[in-house]
Protein backbone atom coordinates (compact mmCIF):
# COMPACT_ATOMS: atom_id res chain seq x y z
CA UNK A 1 0.00 0.00 0.00
CA UNK A 2 1.39 3.39 -1.17
CA UNK A 3 0.11 6.53 0.25
CA UNK A 4 -1.23 9.29 -2.50
CA UNK A 5 -1.80 12.64 -1.32
CA UNK A 6 -5.10 13.44 -3.03
CA UNK A 7 -6.18 17.25 -2.16
CA UNK A 8 -8.88 17.89 -3.50
CA UNK A 9 -12.05 19.83 -2.49
CA UNK A 10 -14.71 17.31 -1.82
CA UNK A 11 -17.00 18.81 -4.79
CA UNK A 12 -13.91 18.75 -7.04
CA UNK A 13 -15.24 16.61 -9.86
CA UNK A 14 -18.53 18.73 -10.04
CA UNK A 15 -16.78 21.91 -10.23
CA UNK A 16 -15.34 20.35 -13.53
CA UNK A 17 -18.36 19.15 -14.97
CA UNK A 18 -19.58 22.75 -14.43
CA UNK A 19 -17.10 24.24 -16.00
CA UNK A 20 -17.51 21.93 -18.90
CA UNK A 21 -21.27 23.03 -18.88
CA UNK A 22 -20.83 26.66 -18.90
CA UNK A 23 -18.93 26.73 -21.76
CA UNK A 24 -21.25 24.49 -23.85
CA UNK A 25 -24.11 26.59 -22.69
CA UNK A 26 -22.20 30.03 -23.80
CA UNK A 27 -21.79 28.81 -27.03
CA UNK A 28 -25.34 27.73 -27.44
CA UNK A 29 -26.07 31.56 -26.45
CA UNK A 30 -28.21 29.58 -23.28
CA UNK A 31 -27.69 32.31 -20.30
CA UNK A 32 -28.46 29.90 -17.08
CA UNK A 33 -29.00 31.80 -13.45
CA UNK A 34 -29.36 29.39 -10.40
CA UNK A 35 -31.57 30.81 -8.49
CA UNK A 36 -31.64 29.98 -4.47
CA UNK A 37 -34.07 30.38 -1.70
CA UNK A 38 -35.26 29.02 1.44
CA UNK A 39 -38.64 26.92 0.32
CA UNK A 40 -41.93 29.59 0.52
CA UNK A 41 -39.51 32.65 -0.30
CA UNK A 42 -41.46 33.66 -3.44
CA UNK A 43 -38.86 32.15 -6.17
CA UNK A 44 -41.73 31.42 -8.51
CA UNK A 45 -43.57 34.65 -7.74
CA UNK A 46 -40.51 37.02 -8.53
CA UNK A 47 -40.00 34.59 -11.64
CA UNK A 48 -43.60 34.95 -13.10
CA UNK A 49 -43.62 39.05 -12.53
CA UNK A 50 -39.59 38.72 -14.12
CA UNK A 51 -40.66 37.32 -17.13
CA UNK A 52 -44.41 39.08 -17.39
CA UNK A 53 -42.48 42.66 -17.63
CA UNK A 54 -39.47 41.51 -19.34
CA UNK A 55 -41.96 40.21 -22.07
CA UNK A 56 -40.71 41.45 -26.11
CA UNK A 57 -37.40 42.23 -24.26
CA UNK A 58 -36.08 38.82 -22.85
CA UNK A 59 -37.12 35.26 -23.09
CA UNK A 60 -37.16 33.41 -20.07
CA UNK A 61 -37.19 29.66 -19.29
CA UNK A 62 -37.72 28.22 -16.29
CA UNK A 63 -36.05 24.42 -15.10
CA UNK A 64 -38.23 24.06 -11.43
CA UNK A 65 -36.03 21.64 -9.03
CA UNK A 66 -38.15 19.91 -6.86
CA UNK A 67 -37.74 16.43 -4.49
CA UNK A 68 -41.49 16.13 -6.31
CA UNK A 69 -44.29 17.72 -7.26
CA UNK A 70 -45.22 19.97 -10.54
CA UNK A 71 -46.62 22.94 -8.98
CA UNK A 72 -44.57 25.64 -10.26
CA UNK A 73 -43.78 24.59 -13.47
CA UNK A 74 -47.61 24.27 -14.18
CA UNK A 75 -47.56 28.17 -12.88
CA UNK A 76 -44.85 29.46 -15.25
CA UNK A 77 -46.46 27.28 -18.51
CA UNK A 78 -49.43 29.61 -17.60
CA UNK A 79 -47.32 32.40 -17.97
CA UNK A 80 -46.44 31.15 -21.75
CA UNK A 81 -42.58 30.54 -20.64
CA UNK A 82 -41.43 27.54 -21.13
CA UNK A 83 -40.41 25.58 -17.99
CA UNK A 84 -39.59 22.08 -17.25
CA UNK A 85 -40.02 20.42 -13.65
CA UNK A 86 -36.80 18.49 -12.36
CA UNK A 87 -37.00 16.03 -9.70
CA UNK A 88 -34.59 15.42 -7.83
CA UNK A 89 -35.32 12.47 -6.20
CA UNK A 90 -34.84 13.63 -2.38
CA UNK A 91 -31.77 15.09 -3.09
CA UNK A 92 -31.46 18.08 -1.19
CA UNK A 93 -29.13 20.64 -4.36
CA UNK A 94 -28.85 20.73 -7.94
CA UNK A 95 -25.00 19.60 -9.38
CA UNK A 96 -23.69 20.07 -12.23
CA UNK A 97 -24.62 16.86 -14.04
CA UNK A 98 -28.34 16.69 -12.33
CA UNK A 99 -28.41 20.70 -14.79
CA UNK A 100 -26.94 18.58 -17.70
CA UNK A 101 -29.67 16.14 -17.59
CA UNK A 102 -32.38 18.59 -16.92
CA UNK A 103 -31.08 20.44 -20.08
CA UNK A 104 -31.09 17.75 -21.97
CA UNK A 105 -34.84 16.87 -21.61
CA UNK A 106 -35.61 20.33 -21.76
CA UNK A 107 -36.92 22.28 -24.87
CA UNK A 108 -36.00 25.72 -23.91
CA UNK A 109 -37.42 26.89 -27.73
CA UNK A 110 -36.93 30.71 -27.65
CA UNK A 111 -35.98 31.15 -24.24
CA UNK A 112 -32.42 32.78 -24.19
CA UNK A 113 -32.39 33.15 -20.37
CA UNK A 114 -33.32 30.22 -18.22
CA UNK A 115 -33.54 30.50 -14.53
CA UNK A 116 -32.70 27.25 -12.46
CA UNK A 117 -34.69 27.49 -9.84
CA UNK A 118 -32.36 25.18 -6.89
CA UNK A 119 -34.19 23.03 -4.34
CA UNK A 120 -35.45 25.46 -1.50
CA UNK A 121 -32.89 25.47 1.01
CA UNK A 122 -30.09 27.84 1.84
CA UNK A 123 -27.69 25.44 2.93
CA UNK A 124 -25.87 22.68 0.33
CA UNK A 125 -27.20 24.63 -2.72
CA UNK A 126 -24.69 27.36 -2.53
CA UNK A 127 -21.67 24.50 -2.14
CA UNK A 128 -22.53 22.99 -5.59
CA UNK A 129 -21.62 24.58 -8.66
CA UNK A 130 -24.29 24.13 -11.42
CA UNK A 131 -22.74 25.74 -14.25
CA UNK A 132 -24.66 28.82 -13.92
CA UNK A 133 -23.41 31.85 -15.43
CA UNK A 134 -25.10 33.61 -12.86
CA UNK A 135 -25.90 33.26 -9.08
CA UNK A 136 -28.96 35.02 -7.69
CA UNK A 137 -30.56 34.55 -4.12
CA UNK A 138 -33.84 35.30 -2.64
CA UNK A 139 -34.30 36.33 0.57
CA UNK A 140 -37.87 37.23 1.60
CA UNK A 141 -38.58 39.82 4.07
CA UNK A 142 -40.57 37.58 6.95
CA UNK A 143 -37.56 35.31 7.20
CA UNK A 144 -35.57 37.88 8.78
CA UNK A 145 -32.89 40.31 8.61
CA UNK A 146 -30.25 37.89 10.34
CA UNK A 147 -30.32 35.08 7.38
CA UNK A 148 -26.83 36.73 6.68
CA UNK A 149 -25.41 35.73 10.04
CA UNK A 150 -26.64 31.94 9.67
CA UNK A 151 -26.11 30.84 6.22
CA UNK A 152 -22.77 32.93 5.34
CA UNK A 153 -21.83 31.09 2.44
CA UNK A 154 -25.43 31.10 0.15
CA UNK A 155 -24.36 35.49 0.44
CA UNK A 156 -21.07 34.90 -0.27
CA UNK A 157 -21.57 32.72 -3.29
CA UNK A 158 -24.40 35.05 -5.12
CA UNK A 159 -23.75 38.26 -6.99
CA UNK A 160 -27.34 39.22 -6.36
CA UNK A 161 -29.94 39.13 -3.83
CA UNK A 162 -33.26 40.15 -4.09
CA UNK A 163 -34.87 41.04 -0.63
CA UNK A 164 -38.54 39.67 -1.50
CA UNK A 165 -42.46 40.33 -0.29
CA UNK A 166 -41.37 44.27 0.66
CA UNK A 167 -45.08 44.73 0.53
CA UNK A 168 -45.34 42.79 3.79
CA UNK A 169 -42.97 45.45 5.51
CA UNK A 170 -45.57 47.13 8.03
CA UNK A 171 -45.99 43.50 9.68
CA UNK A 172 -42.40 42.47 10.51
CA UNK A 173 -39.84 43.54 12.19
CA UNK A 174 -36.96 43.30 9.47
CA UNK A 175 -34.42 45.59 9.39
CA UNK A 176 -33.50 46.40 5.58
CA UNK A 177 -30.64 48.53 6.38
CA UNK A 178 -29.27 45.51 8.43
CA UNK A 179 -29.82 42.98 6.32
CA UNK A 180 -28.03 45.01 3.37
CA UNK A 181 -25.16 45.80 5.80
CA UNK A 182 -24.75 42.08 6.95
CA UNK A 183 -24.75 40.73 3.15
CA UNK A 184 -22.70 43.14 2.11
CA UNK A 185 -19.99 42.42 4.97
CA UNK A 186 -19.91 39.10 3.51
CA UNK A 187 -19.87 39.79 -0.01
CA UNK A 188 -19.20 43.40 -0.80
CA UNK A 189 -19.67 43.09 -4.38
CA UNK A 190 -23.03 41.63 -3.88
CA UNK A 191 -26.37 43.98 -5.93
CA UNK A 192 -29.13 44.04 -3.70
CA UNK A 193 -32.97 44.44 -4.44
CA UNK A 194 -35.46 44.76 -2.22
CA UNK A 195 -38.62 44.00 -4.14
CA UNK A 196 -42.11 43.45 -4.32
CA UNK A 197 -43.62 41.09 -6.85
CA UNK A 198 -46.77 41.72 -5.88
CA UNK A 199 -47.10 45.34 -5.98
CA UNK A 200 -43.75 45.88 -8.34
CA UNK A 201 -42.19 47.77 -6.20
CA UNK A 202 -38.16 47.73 -6.88
CA UNK A 203 -38.88 45.20 -9.94
CA UNK A 204 -37.78 47.77 -12.58
CA UNK A 205 -34.29 47.65 -10.96
CA UNK A 206 -33.80 43.91 -10.62
CA UNK A 207 -34.68 43.77 -13.91
CA UNK A 208 -32.25 46.26 -15.45
CA UNK A 209 -29.80 44.64 -13.86
CA UNK A 210 -30.59 41.54 -14.66
CA UNK A 211 -30.58 42.29 -18.80
CA UNK A 212 -27.31 44.25 -18.16
CA UNK A 213 -25.62 41.05 -16.85
CA UNK A 214 -27.48 39.49 -19.96
CA UNK A 215 -25.98 42.24 -22.64
CA UNK A 216 -22.58 41.83 -20.91
CA UNK A 217 -22.16 38.13 -20.96
CA UNK A 218 -23.12 38.04 -24.54
CA UNK A 219 -20.56 40.51 -25.86
CA UNK A 220 -18.14 38.54 -23.53
CA UNK A 221 -16.50 36.17 -25.75
CA UNK B 1 -30.14 12.85 2.23
CA UNK B 2 -26.98 15.16 1.52
CA UNK B 3 -24.83 12.65 2.63
CA UNK B 4 -25.03 10.46 -0.24
CA UNK B 5 -24.73 12.90 -3.05
CA UNK B 6 -21.56 14.22 -1.34
CA UNK B 7 -20.63 10.27 -1.74
CA UNK B 8 -21.15 10.31 -5.65
CA UNK B 9 -19.02 13.56 -5.88
CA UNK B 10 -15.89 11.97 -3.79
CA UNK B 11 -15.84 8.36 -5.37
CA UNK B 12 -16.38 10.60 -8.70
CA UNK B 13 -13.24 12.63 -7.56
CA UNK B 14 -11.41 9.05 -6.52
CA UNK B 15 -11.66 7.47 -10.21
CA UNK B 16 -10.07 10.15 -11.64
CA UNK B 17 -7.23 10.09 -9.18
CA UNK B 18 -6.84 6.64 -9.37
CA UNK B 19 -6.90 7.13 -13.09
CA UNK B 20 -3.67 9.59 -13.21
CA UNK B 21 -1.74 7.48 -10.51
CA UNK B 22 -2.56 4.00 -12.43
CA UNK B 23 -4.51 2.63 -8.93
CA UNK B 24 -6.82 -0.32 -9.81
CA UNK B 25 -7.94 -0.70 -6.28
CA UNK B 26 -8.50 1.69 -3.24
CA UNK B 27 -7.83 0.44 0.87
CA UNK B 28 -8.37 3.95 2.34
CA UNK B 29 -9.70 7.00 1.72
CA UNK B 30 -8.95 10.07 4.33
CA UNK B 31 -11.89 12.74 4.82
CA UNK B 32 -11.32 16.33 6.06
CA UNK B 33 -14.63 17.07 7.59
CA UNK B 34 -15.31 20.78 9.12
CA UNK B 35 -17.29 20.82 12.04
CA UNK B 36 -19.70 23.18 10.50
CA UNK B 37 -19.45 21.68 7.24
CA UNK B 38 -22.78 20.21 7.32
CA UNK B 39 -21.64 16.47 6.68
CA UNK B 40 -22.66 14.02 9.69
CA UNK B 41 -19.61 11.75 10.01
CA UNK B 42 -21.73 8.92 11.42
CA UNK B 43 -24.17 9.69 8.05
CA UNK B 44 -21.80 9.63 5.45
CA UNK B 45 -19.60 6.84 6.79
CA UNK B 46 -23.18 5.06 6.67
CA UNK B 47 -24.10 6.08 2.91
CA UNK B 48 -20.23 5.48 2.38
CA UNK B 49 -20.00 1.77 3.17
CA UNK B 50 -23.59 1.29 1.07
CA UNK B 51 -22.00 2.86 -1.83
CA UNK B 52 -18.54 1.63 -2.05
CA UNK B 53 -20.10 -1.64 -3.31
CA UNK B 54 -21.54 -0.50 -6.18
CA UNK B 55 -17.77 0.73 -7.59
CA UNK B 56 -15.00 -1.75 -7.65
CA UNK B 57 -12.21 0.65 -6.98
CA UNK B 58 -13.16 1.75 -3.78
CA UNK B 59 -15.60 -1.73 -3.00
CA UNK B 60 -13.20 -2.33 0.13
CA UNK B 61 -11.65 0.94 0.81
CA UNK B 62 -12.21 1.97 4.39
CA UNK B 63 -13.18 5.37 5.30
CA UNK B 64 -11.27 7.59 7.85
CA UNK B 65 -12.26 10.86 8.79
CA UNK B 66 -10.31 13.63 10.18
CA UNK B 67 -12.48 16.18 12.22
CA UNK B 68 -11.47 19.73 11.47
CA UNK B 69 -13.00 22.09 14.97
CA UNK B 70 -14.63 24.90 14.17
CA UNK B 71 -12.96 28.20 15.23
CA UNK B 72 -14.01 31.56 15.12
CA UNK B 73 -12.11 34.96 14.92
CA UNK B 74 -13.67 37.84 16.42
CA UNK B 75 -12.71 41.19 14.71
CA UNK B 76 -13.34 43.45 17.77
CA UNK B 77 -10.82 41.63 20.14
CA UNK B 78 -8.72 39.67 18.37
CA UNK B 79 -9.04 36.49 19.81
CA UNK B 80 -10.45 33.26 18.74
CA UNK B 81 -13.04 30.82 20.53
CA UNK B 82 -15.48 28.11 20.05
CA UNK B 83 -17.66 28.37 17.03
CA UNK B 84 -20.39 25.53 17.68
CA UNK B 85 -20.38 26.50 21.27
CA UNK B 86 -21.14 30.66 21.09
CA UNK B 87 -21.90 30.93 17.21
CA UNK B 88 -21.62 34.47 15.78
CA UNK B 89 -21.31 35.99 19.58
CA UNK B 90 -17.80 36.26 20.92
CA UNK B 91 -17.85 35.39 24.35
CA UNK B 92 -14.60 37.43 25.58
CA UNK B 93 -16.36 40.57 24.16
CA UNK B 94 -19.93 40.51 23.23
CA UNK B 95 -19.12 41.47 19.89
CA UNK B 96 -21.08 39.98 16.82
CA UNK B 97 -18.63 40.89 14.66
CA UNK B 98 -16.55 37.57 13.72
CA UNK B 99 -16.15 35.04 11.14
CA UNK B 100 -15.04 31.75 10.44
CA UNK B 101 -11.32 30.64 10.49
CA UNK B 102 -11.71 26.93 9.78
CA UNK B 103 -14.24 24.40 10.16
CA UNK B 104 -16.17 24.49 6.81
CA UNK B 105 -14.07 22.68 5.32
CA UNK B 106 -14.94 19.18 3.16
CA UNK B 107 -11.87 17.44 1.27
CA UNK B 108 -10.31 14.71 0.18
CA UNK B 109 -6.89 14.61 2.08
CA UNK B 110 -5.44 11.48 0.72
CA UNK B 111 -5.66 7.59 -0.23
CA UNK B 112 -4.08 4.33 0.37
CA UNK B 113 -3.64 2.29 -2.62
CA UNK B 114 -1.89 -0.69 -4.40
Amino acid sequence: MKVIEVGRAGTDANDRDADLLRRELKEKDLFLINLMSAAGSGKTTLLSRTITDLRGKASIGVMEADLASDVDAAAIEALGAASIQVHTGGCCHMDAVMTREALEAFDAGEARILFLENVGNLLCPAEYDTGAHLKVMILSLPEGDDKPLKYPLMFRESDALVITKMDAAPYFDFDLEAAKRRAKALNPKIEIFPVSAKTGEGMEAWENWLLTAWERWREDA
Amino acid sequence: MHELGVVTHVIRTLEEVAQENDVTKIGSVTLTVGEVSGIVTEQIIDCWNWFKKKTPLVCEAELKIEPVPAVTWCTACEQTYETVKYGKTCPHCGSKETYLLQGSEFAIKEIEAE
